[in-house]
C-alpha cells in the first residue's frame, strides 16, 4: 500500500513539472506584462525608464531560463514568492482565500453525495417509471441551469419570502460556525445541485449496469432480502464508477467557481485566480495553476486508494 | 469424507431414490412463459410440463434460446422484469403453487427449499464481497444464525465441497479462486440450507474438461448423499449421460421428448433428440468422415410456425407435421412429440456413416510450416510494482503438412492460443523459429510480413465479438481485399464476397446484414469466410466452435473438411474439446502449461495415449452413452493445473499425476519417440 502511494507520488512529479513548463511559457507568450497593466492601466503617462525600473524590481528582465529557475527553486523549497501586484506573499494570498474554497468544495460534495446517492439508486429501481422521469428530468435540469444563476435565485428567494440575506463577510467556521455556514451553506446548495445532476446521472447507469450482473442473480436465488439486494450486492459495484466522477468534480470546485463566488460575494480562489490573471499577476498564475494541478493529482490518488478499499480486485491482484 | 463432515453438518442422510413411485417434489405443469419486447411477445416457454422426483438428477437438454433456462428461472420466480412473466401454468413445489406465492413467500423459498447453480462461475460471485459473507447470507437470513455459526458451517461447507484450507479461504474474494473453485463455491452456496431441490443452468459449459468432470462428480455425489434432487440444464448429451436418471428435451419453448437416459440414449423418438446425439462427435466410436447436423436454425419464437415446430428442420417430415403434434405416451414410459416417432427407428438405421476422406501427407514435400523450439516469455504484473515471469510457451516444435490438420489440445492457459499467434506474428516469440512456406516469419520484413499475411489467415474463438458490430457483412469481407489490392475496385470485392458467403453456406443476401442481425453459427461462417477471403494456404483456427451449440458445431466443423478437400486448405485446429479434434485433424499436439507433453498421428493418440494427462483428458471426456458412463469407475484428475507464475518442477505435470514418483519432481522429461511417430514426454514410460 505504502509503496503504491510512494510510487504514484512520484509520478506526480513530471506531471507537475509539465504544467509548470507549460504555465510559465504560456503565460510569456501572450503579449504584455504586469507592469504595463499596473503603470498604464488609467492611461497614465509613466515613463519608460520608470517601467524599465519596475520590471527589474519584479525580476522581469532576467532571460526567462532564469525566472523559471529561480521559480522552480522556490517551489521546491514551498517558497512561492509574492504576489506581483500587491506585494503580499503569494502563500498568505492563497492562505486567507483557501479555507473558504475547500470549505464550499467539501460542503457541495457531501450535499451531492446525500442527493446523488438516493435518487440515482431510486432512479434505476423504478427504471421508465414516472418516478424516473422525474429523477431525470431534475437531473437534467441540474445540468441546464448554471449554478450563479440558481445562486442569483436563491438570494433573491430568501430575500423576498424571508426577508433575509445571507452574510457577506467571511466568519471562519471555528470562530462562529452558525454565521459561518448561513453564509456558505448557499453557495454550497448552488453548486452542490449540479454536482448532485452530475453523479446522480453516472450512479443511475452504473446501478442499472450491476443490475444486470450475474451476482445479483446469485443473491436473488439466495433468497437476500431485495433490500441487502440493493444495498450489499448492488451499490459497492455501482458506486465505483461515481467515485471517479466525484472527486474529479471536487477537485474542480476549487477554483473553479469563479462567477458562483461573485453572485455570493465571497473572496475565494476562483476570484483570486481570475483577479492574477486580469492583472497579468505572472507569480499568482503560476502558483495557483500548479496549486490547482496538484489538487487534481491528489484527488486522483485519493478516488484510486478508495477503489482499492472498495475493490479487492484493485488491491491484491 | 463425506459421510464425516455430513455428520458434522448435522445433516440427515436422506433415503436414496426410488424414482416416480412417489409424488414429484417439483411439477411443472403447462408452463407458459412470455416476454415482451420491442418488437412483441416472445412466448419463450409454451405450454411445458416436467416433474422432478425426490432425490433423482433430472436433464433438461436442448439448443440455446430452446426455453430451458427461462423455465429454471420461472421455477425461482427469477426473471427478469418486467418484460418476463408467467402467463400461464403450475409449478407445483409440494402442496404449494409458486406461480400464486407472494415476492416475499418466494424469497423465503429460495435459497432455503431450492437453489440454483448458475453457469459463469467467473461472474456469478459478487466480487466486492468475500467469500465468507456470501456463503453466510442464506445461512444467517433463513436459518437465524449468529456471525459465528455461519462462519462455523461455512468452514464445514467449503471443506464438503474440496476446498482445502477453508477458514483461510473464507477471507478470501472470487478473483482469487480459479474458475473450478467458484463453481464449488457456489454449490457450497446452494448447499448452505440443506435444499430439496437444486438446479444447475450448464454448470460446467465454462470450465475445462477435467474440472468439469470433478464439479459434476462432486454435484453428484452430495445430491446422492445429501437426498437433494438435481435439474440439470444443458446443451451438451455428453455430459449426462453419467449422472441424468431422466431426460426432458426442449425445443422452441415446447417438450420435444421425454424418458430415462437409457431409453433417450439408445433409442431416441424424436428427431431432435437424435440430431443432438448424432451431431456431437463421439470418443468411442471409429472417426466418420462427416458428421451429422440438424440443418438450418431453431424457428424465431415472435412467430413460431404453426404445427411440428421443428419440422422445417427434420429429415422425416411429412404432411401431417402441419397439424400439432401432442406428447404421445409410448409403451415403455418414454414420450415424445413426434408424429412419425414409430418410423424413426427404420429410417435411422438405414443412414449410412459419410466415408472418412482419405487425407495423406505428401512426406516427399517440405512441410507447409514448421515450428521449432519456440517459446514465449511472458512479464506480468503481480502487484506492489512488481514483475512475474510466465513462460507460456516453452520449447514447442511440430511440423504441417500441406493439406493437412493438425490439432492442438490442452486446457485453458496450456500455451495453445499463444502458439497460434505466434505463428501469426500476433504475438512476438521470444526464441525460436517460425518457418511458413520457406520463410523464418521472425526475421521477415514488414513488407514481406504483409505479403504472407494473405497466406495465412485466423478464424477466432468467439463469432460475438470478432466481427466489427458497426461494419455490415459485405464491409467486413470486402475490407481486406481491398486493402490488400485482391480486386480492383467494390464492384469486383462485392462478386467476390458474394461468392465467399456461398461458399460458406450463406446467402450472398447476408452480405447488407449487420453483426448482430446474424446467428452465432452464421457469425462463425462469416467468420469463415473473411479468412478465405485472401484464398490462403493456412488457417489458424482458435476454438472455433466451442462457442456455439452442438448441432452448429457440427455444421462449421463439416464446412472446415470440406473446405479442407475442396481446396487443400492447411489448418492448425487449437481446441480444449477432445473428441472435436479428434473429428478434424490427422496429427495431434497435446499441450500442459506450455509444453508439449504427447504428440502423435490422432488415431495412434486415442487408440493407444501414453502420457498420463493425455490419459486423464481422454477419461475425462464425457461419452453420450449411460452404458459406457456408468460401467466406467469415476477417474477423476485430481486438482488444477497450477500456476504458470510458479510451475513445479521437473515434469510440470507431477503434481496431478497418480503415476508420479519423486524423480518426476527432478527431471524435466524430454519428449521422445516412444513409437514410431508417437512421441511423448514422460519418463515413465
Amino acid at each position: 500500500m505504502l509503496r503504491y502511494v510512494v510510487k504514484r507520488v512520484a509520478l506526480m512529479i513530471p506531471m507537475l513539472f509539465t504544467v509548470a513548463l507549460l504555465t510559465f511559457f504560456l503565460l510569456r507568450v501572450i503579449p504584455g506584462d504586469i507592469v504595463e497593466v499596473k503603470m498604464r492601466a488609467d492611461g497614465g503617462n509613466v515613463s519608460q525608464e520608470v517601467i524599465e525600473r519596475e520590471r527589474v524590481r519584479l525580476g522581469l528582465d532576467k532571460p526567462l531560463v532564469v525566472q523559471f529557475g529561480d521559480w522552480m527553486k522556490g517551489i521546491v523549497t514551498f517558497n512561492f514568492g509574492t504576489s506581483m501586484w500587491t506585494g503580499q506573499p503569494i502563500s498568505r494570498e492563497i492562505g486567507i482565500r483557501l479555507g473558504l474554497s475547500i470549505q464550499v468544495a467539501v460542503m457541495a460534495a457531501i450535499i451531492a453525495v446525500l442527493i446523488a446517492v438516493p435518487l440515482g439508486t431510486i432512479s434505476a429501481l423504478f427504471r421508465d417509471s414516472w418516478i424516473d422521469y422525474l429523477v431525470r428530468i431534475v437531473t437534467i435540469a441540474g445540468l441546464a441551469v448554471p449554478s450563479f444563476w440558481l445562486g442569483m435565485l436563491i438570494i433573491l428567494g430568501l430575500l423576498t419570502l424571508f426577508n433575509w440575506s445571507p452574510p457577506v463577510t467571511y466568519t471562519p467556521f471555528l470562530t462562529d460556525p452558525i454565521a459561518n455556514l448561513s453564509q456558505l451553506i448557499w453557495p454550497a446548495l448552488a453548486v452542490g445541485y449540479r454536482y448532485a445532476a452530475v453523479v446522480a446521472r453516472m450512479l443511475r447507469s452504473s446501478v442499472l449496469e450491476a443490475l444486470q450482473e450475474d451476482y445479483i442473480r446469485t443473491a436473488r436465488a439466495k433468497g437476500v432480502f431485495e433490500r441487502l439486494v440493493i444495498v450489499r450486492h448492488t451499490l459497492p459495484n455501482a458506486l465505483l464508477p461515481a467515485i471517479t466522477v466525484i472527486g474529479l468534480e471536487f477537485a474542480f470546485l476549487m477554483g473553479g467557481l469563479v462567477v458562483t463566488e461573485q453572485v455570493f460575494n465571497l473572496n475565494g480562489i476562483g476570484r483570486l485566480f481570475v483577479e492574477a490573471v486580469t492583472r497579468n499577476d505572472f507569480t499568482l498564475i503560476q502558483t495557483l495553476v500548479m496549486m490547482i494541478a496538484v489538487m487534481f493529482a491528489v484527488v486522483n490518488l485519493i478516488v484510486d486508494l478508495l477503489y482499492g478499499v472498495l475493490d479487492p480486485r484493485v488491491t491484491n491482484k | 469424507m463425506v459421510a464425516g463432515l455430513l455428520s458434522a453438518l448435522e445433516i440427515e442422510e436422506r433415503p436414496a431414490p426410488v424414482a416416480s413411485a412417489q409424488a414429484p417434489l417439483l411439477s411443472v405443469e403447462d408452463l407458459r412463459v412470455e416476454f415482451h419486447t420491442g418488437r412483441g411477445v416472445v412466448r419463450a416457454v409454451d405450454g411445458v410440463s416436467w416433474n422432478v422426483y425426490p432425490g433423482e438428477t433430472m436433464a433438461i437438454v436442448g439448443e440455446s434460446g430452446c426455453g430451458k433456462s427461462v423455465s429454471a428461472l420461472a421455477v425461482m420466480g427469477l426473471l427478469a422484469k418486467p418484460a418476463g412473466r408467467v402467463s400461464g401454468g403450475r409449478i407445483m413445489f409440494g402442496d404449494r403453487d409458486l406461480t400464486q406465492l407472494s415476492t416475499s413467500q418466494m424469497r423465503e423459498l429460495r435459497g432455503r427449499d431450492i437453489a440454483m447453480v448458475f453457469q459463469e462461475p467467473m461472474t456469478s460471485l459478487n466480487p466486492v464481497l468475500s467469500i465468507g459473507t456470501q456463503l453466510a447470507e442464506p445461512l444467517r437470513i433463513h436459518l437465524g444464525m449468529t456471525a459465528q455459526e455461519a462462519r462455523a458451517r461455512s468452514i464445514e461447507l467449503l471443506g464438503l465441497v474440496g476446498i482445502a484450507d477453508a477458514a483461510r479461504r473464507l477471507d478470501q474474494y472470487p478473483h482469487q479462486f480459479s474458475g473450478g473453485m467458484r463453481q464449488r463455491v457456489m454449490i457450497a452456496i446452494a448447499l448452505t440450507c440443506n435444499p430439496k431441490l437444486i438446479i444447475a443452468d450448464e454448470p460446467t459449459t465454462a470450465l475445462d474438461v477435467t474440472i468439469q468432470a470433478q464439479v459434476l462428480e462432486l454435484m453428484k455425489e452430495l445430491s446422492q448423499k445429501l437426498g437433494i434432487a438435481l435439474v440439470i440444464i444443458t446443451h451438451n448429451l455428453g455430459i449426462v449421460a453419467r449422472y441424468a436418471d431422466r431426460l426432458t428435451v426442449m425445443y422452441a419453448g415446447r417438450v420435444v421428448e421425454e424418458g430415462t437416459a437409457e431409453q433417450l440414449f439408445a433409442r431416441p423418438r424424436h428427431p431432435y433428440t437424435l440430431g443432438l446425439l448424432r451431431s456431437v462427435p463421439r470418443l468411442d466410436q471409429p472417426r466418420a468422415g462427416s458428421l451429422d447436423t440438424i440443418d438450418g436454425l431453431p424457428p424465431n419464437l415472435l412467430a413460431p410456425p404453426t404445427g411440428c415446430r421443428f419440422a422445417d428442420r427434420c429429415f422425416l417430415r411429412a404432411a401431417v407435421c402441419e397439424t400439432d403434434p401432442p406428447l404421445f405416451d409410448l409403451a415403455n414410459g418414454q414420450r415424445s412429440a413426434c408424429h412419425r416417432h414409430a418410423e424413426l427407428e427404420r429410417t435411422v438405421a438405414a443412414r449410412p456413416a459419410a466415408p472418412l476422406p482419405e487425407v495423406v501427407a505428401r512426406k516427399d514435400e517440405a512441410p507447409l510450416l514448421s515450428v521449432r523450439s519456440l517459446r514465449k516469455d511472458f512479464h506480468v504484473p503481480i502487484g506492489q510494482g512488481r514483475d512475474g515471469l510466465v513462460r507460456a510457451v516453452d520449447d514447442v516444435s511440430f511440423d504441417i503438412p500441406r493439406g493437412t490438420t493438425l490439432g492442438v489440445v490442452g486446457e485453458s492457459g496450456c500455451g495453445k492460443t499463444t502458439v497460434g499467434r505466434m505463428i501469426l506474428k500476433l504475438t512476438p516469440q521470444t526464441s525460436g523459429e517460425v518457418v511458413f512456406e520457406g520463410t523464418d516469419i521472425a526475421s521477415a520484413s514488414d513488407d514481406a510480413m504483409r505479403k504472407l499475411r494473405l497466406r495465412m489467415q485466423v478464424v477466432f474463438q468467439d463469432p460475438f465479438s470478432s466481427l466489427n458490430p458497426r461494419m455490415s457483412i459485405g464491409d467486413t469481407l470486402n475490407e481486406p481485399q481491398l486493402v490488400y489490392r485482391k480486386v480492383r475496385n467494390r464492384r469486383e470485392a462485392d462478386e467476390h464476397s458474394a461468392e465467399l458467403l456461398r461458399r460458406v453456406g450463406l446467402v450472398p443476401e447476408m452480405a447488407s446484414r449487420y453483426p448482430h442481425q446474424l446467428s452465432g453459427g452464421q457469425r462463425q461462417r462469416v467468420g469463415i469466410a473473411r479468412a478465405l477471403a485472401m484464398q490462403p494456404s493456412f488457417i489458424v483456427c482458435d476454438e472455433p466452435v466451442s462457442a456455439l451449440d452442438v448441432s452448429v458445431q457440427a455444421q462449421i466443423m463439416n464446412l472446415l473438411t470440406d473446405l479442407q478437400n475442396s481446396l487443400g486448405m492447411t489448418f492448425l485446429f487449437i481446441a480444449h474439446d477432445l473428441a472435436v479434434v479428434r473429428h478434424i485433424s490427422q496429427r495431434i499436439v497435446v499441450m500442459y502449461l506450455g509444453r508439449v507433453v504427447e504428440t502423435a498421428d490422432c488415431d495412434d493418440l486415442y487408440r493407444e495415449p501414453l502420457h498420463p494427462y493425455t490419459q486423464a483428458l481422454l477419461d475425462a471426456a464425457p461419452v453420450p452413452d449411460p452404458k459406457i458412463e456408468r460401467q466406467r469407475a469415476a477417474r477423476v484428475l485430481k486438482g488444477e493445473p497450477p500456476s504458470p507464475l510458479n510451475p513445479p518442477s521437473g515434469c510440470t505435470y507431477h503434481t496431478r499425476c497418480p503415476r508420479a514418483t519423486s524423480e518426476c519432481a527432478a527431471i524435466v522429461p524430454p519428449l521422445r519417440e516412444v513409437r514410431p511417430g508417437h512421441f511423448a514426454a514422460c519418463i515413465k514410460i
